[in-house]
C-alpha cells in the first residue's frame, strides 16, 4: 500500500513542484490541495500518512492547520512539515512550537524534501 | 530545476497573474492616497511579493527574486506597522512594479539585460533605505487583552500584529464562533465573512475541533468591529454565529489577567485554542465601560475604552475616478533612472475560460459525435446497398444531418470564438496605474474616468490594443490637458478630466480616448504638415478642418517643435494608426479649441474567423471581410461621375468616393456593361468598390502574407475557400485610405 501524502499549498507552481518531489520517491502518493479549508475537508474523508503545509494561506493559516491537526485525536499523530520562504523565522519556530515534525525552506532542493520523507515515512 | 519552454512559459503565467493581482491592490492604495490604507490591501500587496519570491526562487529566476525579496521585507515592515505608507513609499511601490514587469518581460524572451539588473539592485537599494523610525516603545498593547497564550501561539506574526493595533486603537473586539457542517463549512464561513466585513475586521479564523462532532466543525473569528454590540448582533442575525466579547485593560492599568510570555496555568487539560477566553472573573471591570459579561449571549456588551475611527470604504462604481495630484508637492526624485516605457501588453498567451463556456463546448462535441454516428450508418447503408439506386428518403435524411452538421459546427465556431473574449477592462486597469504616473510627470492633475471595462474583445485585440491606448493617453496628459493655472485661467475646473471609454456597436467595438483640455490648434497642424513638407500649400487650401486634423497621423508629424521626453519618443501617431491597422481598426480625431480632443478606435470583435464577402475582379478571386461591407449596388457605366478628376458615384444624394480595384492591382481591364460596387466603411468613412462579379459568402481564417508580400497596398492576407483554392483578402482600412489619399493627391 502506498503512503499518502497531503500538500496544502496556495502556489499552483510551488505545489505541483512539491507534489512532482514526493511522487518521485516509490511508494508515495501525493494528494494536492490549495486553501486550509479544502485540507479541513479532505481530513476526515481520507487517511494521510504525512501532510505538507505551506503557512502564509488566504483562508485559515498553517499554523491553524497544524493546531488543529495536532489537537484532534484522529488525526494527531500525523507528522506536519511546514513549507516556507526564507525570513519567516517566527512563524517557523512557531509552526514546530505547535508540534510540527520538520521544515522546508524554499527554495528547496528535492533531496531535502526526499529525506524528510524517508525520516517520516516508515519503512520506505 | 531546469526551466524549459514549457517550464518557463508556467513561470511567466503565473508570475503575471500575481503582479497583475499586486498592481490591483496598489491601484487600490493609490486612489485612496491620503486616506487611512486597507490593510486587506497592504497584505494582498505583502502576499503577492511573498509568492512571487517563492516561485522565481523555485525556477532560478534569480534578479526576480531578489527584488521580490527586498519588496516583500519593505512590505513585511508596512504591513506590521514599523514603516508608515506616504507617498514616497507607495511610489517606490509603484516603480517597483514596473520593474517587476521589465524583469518578467527579459526573463519571457530569457535574457538578461546588463541595465535592467542594475535598476534593479537600484531598486533593492531605494526600498531597503525606506524606513522610519519605528515609533516609541510602549507596554505592548496585546498585554492588555485578556487572551489565551496558546490561541496566541497560532497567529502569525501579522495576524498578531493586526490584533494589536485592533487593542491599541481601542477598538471593540469579540469572539464569533460558529459551527458548520463539515460538507459545506466553506460556503457557511464565506456567508458570515461577507457579513462581518462591512462591520469590521476579521483578524483571525481558527477551526477548532470541538464542538463539531463527527459532521461538524466550529471556527473561532478574532474580530475587531467598528460598529456596536447591536448593530454586531443585528448584522448577525441568522447566522450560526455566537458572540462574546474580549476583554481589554485600559492603558495603564496594571496587569490582570495573565501576560501572554507567562506560559497558561495546566489548570484545565484542555488549555488549547478553544480556551479562547480567559477566565473572564479575574478582569476587574473598568469604571467608565461596561462590565464585561463572561456569558456568550447575543445579549453582551464589549468593552470598548474608545471609540473606533470611522473607516469609509471606497465603493469605485463604474465609471471610476481616479484622483491625482499635482508633481508640485512631490518632486520626481532625482537619480531615479527614467524608467523605460515598458509594454502593457502581458507577457502571457493564456486565456481564462469560464468552465460554463468549457462545458457548453464539450456537450456540442457530444452532439457533434452523435452527428457522425448517424452518417457513419447512412454511409455503410449506401455500401451495402452500393449497386441499388439510393432512395429519396436516403438523400432526404442525408441532407437533414448535414444541416444538422452545419448548424453545431456553427455553434460550436461562436463558442471557440467567445472563449477568446476577454473584457478590455484588463487593459484599462493597467492603464490607470499608468495615467497617475505619466501626470506627476507632466505636472498635471488629473481625474481619470473609465467605463465601458466590460466590453469583450478578442485576446488577441485587447493585447494589441494596449500600447497604442497608452500612447493616445500619454498624449492626452502631455498634450492635451493644461496645467492647473492655465485651466483656472481659462475658467475651466482645476483637474483636467481624461476619458476611456469601450461600447460596442454592432460587429465593432469603439474605444475613445479623450479629454477636456485645449483642443488641437489645426492652424499650428497646418503650418507644421507645410514646414515639414508633408502637404502642398494648394493642398492644405482646399482641406476642410477634419481634413487638417487627420495631418496628424502622418508619418514624421509632431506638433512640439522640441521632442517631449514625455510622449516625444520617437514614435508618433502614425504608428498608433498602422497598430490599429494590423487589428483591422482605424482611428478618427475629433477636436475642438478649448474644449478638448477625442480619439475614436473602431476595431472588430474577433479577428480569428470572419465572414467574407467573395468576389472576382478581371478573372481573380478576391475577399472581402463582412464586417465592413454595408451594401452592395449594382450601377451602370454612365452612373460614375468625374469630379476633380476623380470618379465617384451619386448614393442617395451623398458623393461615395469610387475605386476599381483592378485598376489598384494593375490587372488587365474588361469591358462591362454594368459594375458591382461593394461599399465598405469603418467609423465616418465610406468608400464604393468596384468588382466584376459576386460569388458568395463564407466563413474565413485571414493568415498573414511572408515577406515582401506582406506590404502590398490592400490586401491583409490570405485565406483558403476549401477545394485547395487560396485568395487574397481586401484590407478594407487600407483601401479607405487610399480613397482619400486619392482626395488629397488631387489638385
Amino acid at each position: 500500500m502506498k503512503f499518502k501524502v497531503l500538500i496544502v499549498e496556495d502556489s499552483k507552481v510551488s505545489r505541483e513542484h512539491i507534489a512532482a518531489t514526493v511522487e518521485a520517491v516509490d511508494g508515495v502518493e501525493a494528494v494536492t490541495t490549495a486553501s486550509g479549508f479544502e485540507a479541513l475537508k479532505l481530513l476526515p474523508r481520507q487517511r494521510f500518512d504525512l501532510i505538507i503545509t505551506d503557512i502564509n494561506m488566504p483562508d485559515i493559516n498553517g499554523l491553524e492547520l497544524i493546531n488543529f491537526v495536532k489537537k484532534n485525536p484522529n488525526y494527531r499523530d500525523v507528522p506536519l512539515i511546514i513549507v516556507t520562504t526564507e525570513g519567516r523565522e517566527q512563524d517557523r519556530s512557531r509552526g514546530m512550537a505547535l508540534g510540527a515534525a520538520g521544515y522546508l525552506v524554499k527554495p528547496f532542493q528535492p533531496e531535502d524534501l526526499e529525506a524528510l520523507l524517508r525520516r517520516f515515512l516508515k519503512p520506505l | 530545476m531546469t526551466p524549459g519552454g514549457k517550464a518557463l512559459a508556467e513561470f511567466v503565467a503565473e508570475a503575471t497573474e500575481i503582479l497583475d493581482a499586486l498592481g490591483r491592490d496598489l491601484l487600490a492604495l493609490d486612489e485612496a492616497r491620503g486616506q487611512e490604507a486597507d490593510p486587506e490591501h497592504i497584505n494582498g500587496i505583502f502576499r503577492a511579493a511573498h509568492s512571487l519570491k517563492g516561485l522565481s526562487g523555485l525556477f532560478g529566476q534569480e534578479r526576480i527574486s531578489h527584488l521580490a525579496h527586498a519588496a516583500e521585507d519593505l512590505l513585511d515592515r508596512l504591513r506590521l506597522g514599523r514603516l508608515t505608507l506616504d507617498d514616497g513609499v507607495l511610489d517606490t511601490l509603484v516603480d517597483a512594479l514596473d520593474t517587476f514587469q521589465a524583469l518578467l518581460g527579459e526573463a519571457s524572451r530569457s535574457e538578461e539585460g546588463q541595465e535592467l539588473t542594475q535598476r534593479t539592485r537600484a531598486m533593492e537599494d531605494r526600498m531597503a533605505r525606506l524606513g522610519s523610525p519605528p515609533p516609541a516603545v510602549e507596554e505592548d498593547p496585546l498585554e492588555r487583552l485578556e487572551l489565551d497564550a496558546t490561541v496566541r501561539a497560532v497567529f502569525t506574526e501579522y495576524e498578531e500584529h493586526r490584533l494589536r493595533e485592533n487593542v491599541r486603537r481601542g477598538v471593540a473586539l469579540w469572539r464569533v464562533r460558529a459551527a458548520f457542517d463539515l460538507t459545506d463549512f466553506d460556503q457557511g464561513l464565506a456567508d458570515l465573512n461577507a457579513r462581518l466585513k462591512p462591520l469590521g475586521e476579521v483578524i483571525s479564523t481558527l477551526p477548532s475541533s470541538r464542538p463539531g462532532g463527527a459532521n461538524g466543525i466550529a471556527f473561532d473569528l478574532i474580530f475587531g468591529a467598528k460598529v456596536g454590540a447591536r448593530a454586531l448582533e443585528d448584522g448577525l442575525r441568522g447566522t450560526p454565529a455566537e458572540l462574546a466579547p474580549l476583554s481589554v485593560r485600559q492603558p495603564g492599568e496594571g496587569s490582570t489577567g495573565p501576560a501572554f510570555d507567562v506560559p497558561p496555568a495546566p489548570s484545565h487539560e484542555e488549555a488549547d485554542a478553544e480556551a479562547l477566553l480567559a477566565d473572564t472573573d479575574e478582569v476587574e471591570p473598568d469604571e467608565d465601560s461596561e462590565p464585561s459579561v463572561t456569558s456568550t449571549s447575543l445579549a453582551t456588551v464589549p468593552v470598548v475604552p474608545g471609540g473606533s475611527p470611522p473607516r469609509m470604504r471606497a465603493v469605485s462604481p463604474p465609471p471610476t475616478v481616479v484622483g491625482l495630484q499635482a508633481a508640485a508637492s512631490a518632486p520626481i526624485p532625482a537619480g531615479r533612472p527614467k524608467a523605460e516605457e515598458t509594454s502593457l501588453r502581458s507577457l502571457t498567451q493564456t486565456v481564462r475560460v469560464d468552465i460554463g463556456r468549457l462545458d457548453g463546448l464539450i456537450n456540442m462535441v457530444g452532439e457533434l459525435l452523435l452527428i457522425k454516428a448517424n452518417l457513419q450508418r447512412l454511409a455503410e447503408t449506401s455500401r451495402q446497398d452500393g449497386t441499388v439506386a439510393l432512395s429519396k428518403l436516403f438523400g432526404q435524411e442525408l441532407s437533414r444531418e448535414t444541416r444538422q452538421l452545419e448548424r453545431k459546427l456553427e455553434a460550436l465556431q461562436e463558442g471557440l470564438l467567445e472563449a477568446r473574449m476577454v473584457p478590455v477592462g484588463q487593459v484599462f486597469d493597467k492603464l490607470a496605474r499608468l495615467v497617475r504616473k505619466i501626470a506627476r510627470e507632466a505636472g498635471k492633475e488629473i481625474d481619470f474616468v473609465s467605463s465601458g471595462g466590460e466590453v469583450e474583445l478578442d485576446k488577441l485585440i485587447v493585447e494589441e490594443l494596449s500600447d497604442p491606448l497608452m500612447h493616445l493617453i500619454r498624449n492626452a496628459i502631455d498634450h492635451g490637458a493644461e496645467g492647473p493655472e492655465a485651466r483656472l485661467g481659462a475658467g475651466k475646473p482645476r483637474r483636467a478630466v481624461v476619458r476611456l471609454r469601450a461600447e460596442q456597436k454592432g460587429n465593432h467595438v469603439v474605444i475613445s480616448v479623450s479629454d477636456d483640455g485645449s483642443g488641437i490648434d489645426e492652424v499650428r497642424v497646418r503650418e507644421v504638415a507645410l514646414a515639414r513638407g508633408l502637404v502642398t500649400p494648394s493642398q492644405v487650401s482646399e482641406m476642410t478642418r477634419r481634413e487638417l486634423l487627420n495631418l496628424i497621423f502622418l508619418p514624421g508629424f509632431s506638433t512640439r517643435s522640441s521632442v517631449s521626453s514625455l510622449s516625444g519618443r520617437g514614435v508618433g501617431l502614425d504608428v498608433v494608426k498602422n497598430n490599429l491597422g494590423n487589428l483591422s481598426g482605424i482611428i478618427d480625431v475629433w477636436s475642438e479649441r478649448g474644449k478638448g480632443t477625442a480619439f475614436h478606435l473602431t476595431l472588430p470583435v474577433t479577428l480569428a474567423i470572419v465572414r467574407a464577402l467573395v468576389v472576382g475582379v478581371s478573372g481573380r478571386t478576391y475577399a472581402v471581410p463582412l464586417n465592413s461591407v454595408l451594401e452592395i449596388l449594382s450601377v451602370q457605366p454612365r452612373d460614375i461621375r468625374t469630379v476633380e478628376r476623380r470618379e465617384v458615384l451619386d448614393l442617395r444624394g451623398q458623393t461615395l468616393p469610387f475605386l476599381r480595384l483592378g485598376r489598384l492591382f494593375h490587372l488587365p481591364e474588361r469591358e462591362v456593361n454594368r459594375h458591382f460596387v461593394v461599399v465598405v466603411g469603418l467609423a465616418q468613412q465610406r468608400l464604393g468598390i468596384a468588382v466584376d462579379e459576386l460569388f458568395g459568402q463564407q466563413d474565413i481564417v485571414t493568415k498573414p502574407l511572408g515577406g515582401r508580400l506582406s506590404r502590398v497596398k490592400g490586401i491583409s492576407g490570405a485565406t483558403d475557400l476549401g477545394n485547395r483554392r487560396t485568395v487574397l483578402v481586401l484590407d478594407v482600412a487600407e483601401l479607405l485610405e487610399e480613397g482619400i489619399a486619392q482626395e488629397r493627391r488631387r489638385a
